[in-house]
């Protein structure tokens, strides 16, 4: 099998020493990296100097702190190719674009810092379309950096003419098409500074190709040019207070945990309040690892397959402190009838989720980590006073359900491999220091409820757009940002033969991920849905990977410069597990054979209330209505 | 549902009708009049937009027109305190025998001729929305041939100015 060759091995370890490790163990992902709009207010100035529009481009990437890029080369970018051949910036050159995008998009969830994918114009650019949507959805700072026809010939329909700027105006936080050669240094400060600040999302910079090939004159630190963009940052110090007399007068309270709040680093200070309130925490999917699953106050993740705990607190709660979170459908259920008896305290940056889908009785427009120490502050004002809500009862319904439903998984009657059981013990022999990255489907909601995750920047997936064929890449990403951190995609079998591809990528730049495919032979989420919704007709869901073995995962992996690994029975795997982790040299799939017949439970069906979250299938929790 | 009236001063950059008007579309509203021009700063236009809706979904459709990069500042223009105008130019028949009845609706209305065929005249009206729906009301019986009208534009009653706050400055 082919390994990667030394030079590349060579290259990953000259830049495994130059990019460190922000995101363990701490709180600090963002803004751990120089920000770039520190950069741009001149931290790193130099001397003006003669050069192309595409030496601009490079030389601002370089002065912005960009380490790496993933991208494809074509007619249109072939001019900035060409400078980035003699830069610090290290190129990953992807197999497709849309393993660039969502590799960029893994390594900023990763690191906090902004991801940087570059692509071609037409369907260089087309090809991004997904990710930078995914990117957009779940709220994640990159910047995508294509390459346009020549000015003379935009509108023309010339060879490889896409308007990727039209074309992405609803999934972009902005975007710009460059139009001289002086403005992109501006232009490109502008771009990060918008992708990470506020509340963060994707920003695509077009660049025609006569305006690269153009000569300029470069100059640093750029002067911003944004006056209509003024995120608030600092939250109401008149809300904060009303919102921490809520919290302390609450007799059922909960707090609503959103990725905003991983996105802000503020962790820690979620768990200082949390602690300081005693109020049941929930992540959501985008937060899950933003409070400690080992932790007491922890009910789990909320939601179409959140815990029982979870969904019922939120759904029987008197107040609910939604923190960088946006009552998406997934988690409220039929919205009429979510949390009818609910107050609602809703902190965002973005001034537009407030209100936006649920009532609100206190906003709070501000960044999650400043919100949640003023709220600590408010908060122990309060306690001082003597008013602290009484949550015994809270508490004692709450502990009730978590006993009576945990999560949990029936073996498979007939024998088969269950895939829940894969995912738990991957968690348990890989422990909470690894960070795991999901596609999107059955395994996705698995390895949300069966890998406890103790930490922030440990579990990457697609949320907001579900994105199929997400991992592997975003793993890639995640790897090249945290290389000193193990990094585990778990794909199912229909999600990796979407962008399977990538790990060509990750075993010549020597990226050494592992890939658990959990392989149900099936679109799995798909027929669970055939299964219950239905009459069991399975139409168009079946992927022959079981009946035919077709692709052979193993031969697939190895084809691709991976090790490649088969576990079929429960009796293997701790020791597959075990020597995928041995392997550090290249990258490695597991090709685990599970039962096609695992359903992911609880479940609250698309379009139904939170009341009628199924515990499994036919199983409905008892609640004790009089207690509330 | 009631009309609204949004004034949105925006940057004067290329592009910027398209992602205030594909908002709209993106979040489900449709947008009854639209008119764009430069202000007294040729750095900034201003885009009047009159929306029918609720009050509640047209405070989600501002807060996302606030979340465009390029718009500086969004008011809603309450029509008690504001002048609201539309241009209409309108080609009507007109020969020799309804001439004289078509020119008396004109000056009823204080509108104006501004082009004379043989058989049509062209004319002229500006006013609130009301006024030239009763003036085409008044027009209709004689044939319309042809007719163009601009969106409405709308200005705030009294000395204060809505270009003059800091954020104008900045741009």
């Amino acid at each position: 099998m082919t390994r990667p060759t030394p030079e590349t091995l060579a290259h990953s370890t000259r830049r495994a020493r130059s990019v460190a490790d922000p995101a363990r163990d701490t709180d600090q992902p963002v803004g751990a990296a120089p920000r770039p709009s520190a950069a741009a207010n001149g931290v790193r100035a130099e001397a003006p100097v003669e050069v192309s529009g595409a030496g601009s481009l490079v030389r601002s990437l370089e002065a912005l702190g960009v380490d790496v890029a993933f991208g494809i080369p074509g007619g249109a970018i072939l001019p900035a190719y060409d400078p980035l051949y003699d830069s610090t910036v290290r190129h990953i050159l992807v197999r497709h674009e849309q393993g660039a995008g969502h590799a960029a998009t893994g390594y900023a969830q990763a690191t906090g810092r902004v991801g940087v994918c570059i692509a071609t114009s037409g369907p260089g650019a087309t090809n991004l379309v997904t990710p930078i949507a995914d990117a957009y959805m779940d709220s994640v700072p990159i910047v995508a950096i294509t390459g346009q026809v020549a000015r003379p010939s935009i509108g023309t329909d010339a060879f490889q003419e896409a308007d990727i700027q039209g074309i992405t105006l609803p999934i972009t936080k902005h975007n710009f098409l460059v139009q001289t050669a002086e403005e992109i240094p501006r232009v490109l400060a502008e771009a990060f500074h918008l992708a990470s600040t506020g509340r963060p999302g994707p920003v695509l910079v077009d660049i025609p190709k006569d305006v690269l090939q153009a000569q300029t004159t470069f100059t640093w630190p750029p002067t911003l040019d944004l006056p209509g963009y003024r995120p608030t940052v600092h939250p109401h110090g008149k809300q904060i207070r009303e919102a921490a007399r809520l919290m302390t007068a609450a007799r059922r309270p909960v707090l609503y945990v959103g990725g905003g709040v991983l996105k802000a680093g503020a962790t820690e200070a979620l768990r200082q309040l949390a602690e300081l309130t005693g109020i049941p925490v929930v992540t959501t999917l985008m937060a899950r690892g933003a409070f400690p699953d080992s932790h007491p106050q922890h009910l789990g993740m909320p939601g179409m397959h959140g815990t029982v705990a979870a969904v019922y607190g939120l759904q029987k709660s008197d107040l609910i402190v939604a923190l960088g979170a946006r009552f998406d459908d997934r988690v409220t259920g039929k919205l009429d009838s979510f949390a009818p008896g609910a107050a609602v305290v809703h902190a965002d940056i973005d001034p537009a989720e407030i209100g936006k889908n649920r009532a609100v009785d206190v906003p709070i427009v501000g960044d999650a980590k400043q919100v949640i120490e003023e709220l600590i502050g408010a908060v122990t004002a309060e306690r001082a006073t003597g008013r602290i809500g009484d949550q015994t009862d809270w508490w004692a319904q709450l502990d009730d359900l978590r006993q009576r439903y945990p999560l949990g998984y029936d073996e498979p009657a007939d024998g088969t491999l269950a895939p829940q059981y894969v995912i738990k013990r991957l968690g348990e022999i890989v422990g909470p220091d690894a960070v795991y990255v999901a596609g999107v489907g059955q395994h996705q909601m698995w390895a949300s409820q069966f890998i406890s995750y103790e930490k922030p920047y440990t579990w990457l997936n697609s949320g907001g757009l579900g994105t199929m064929g997400y991992a592997v890449p975003a793993a890639m990403g995640a790897k090249v940002g945290r290389p000193d951190t193990t990094v585990w995609a778990v794909d199912g079998d229909g999600c990796f033969q979407m962008t399977n591809q990538e790990l060509a990528t990750c075993a010549l730049e020597g990226i050494p991920i592992k890939v658990a495919v959990i392989n149900n032979g099936n679109l799995g989420m798909v027929r669970q849905w055939q299964t219950l919704f239905y009459g069991e007709r399975y139409s168009n869901t079946e992927l022959g990977t079981h009946k035919h073995r077709i692709p052979d995962f193993v031969k697939l992996a190895e084809a691709l410069g991976c090790v490649g690994l088969r576990c079929e029975n429960a009796a293997d795997v701790d020791k597959t597990i075990e020597a995928a982790m041995a392997i550090n040299d290249a990258p490695v799939v597991i090709d685990f054979v599970v039962g096609k017949d695992a359903m992911v439970w609880p479940m609250v069906a698309a379009g139904t209330s939170n009341d009628e979250i199924m515990f499994a299938r036919g199983v409905r929790p008892v609640f004790d209505e009089d207690d509330v | 549902m009631t009309m609204h009236t949004l004034s949105v001063l925006v940057e004067n950059k290329p592009g910027v009708l398209a992602r205030v008007s594909g908002l709209f579309s993106r979040r489900g509203f449709n947008i009854d009049s639209l008119a764009v021009g430069e202000t007294e700063n040729p750095d900034v236009s201003r885009i009047t937009i009159v929306v029918n809706a609720e009050s509640s979904p047209l405070e989600q459709v501002t807060k996302q027109l606030n979340k465009l990069v390029n718009v500086l500042k969004i008011v809603e223009l309450d029509p008690g305190v504001s002048v609201a105008r539309e241009l209409l130019l309108v080609k009507v028949r007109a020969d020799r025998v309804a001439r004289s009845q078509v020119l008396e609706t004109v000056n009823l209305f204080r509108a104006r001729v501004v082009d004379v065929a043989p058989d049509t005249l062209t004319i002229e009206a500006t006013g609130t929305p009301d006024k030239l729906d009763a003036l085409l009301r008044d027009l209709e019986p004689f044939g319309i041939k042809e007719m163009v009208q601009s969106g409405l534009v709308a200005i705030g009653r009294g000395s204060r100015s809505i270009t003059a706050g800091p954020a104008l400055r900045a741009a």
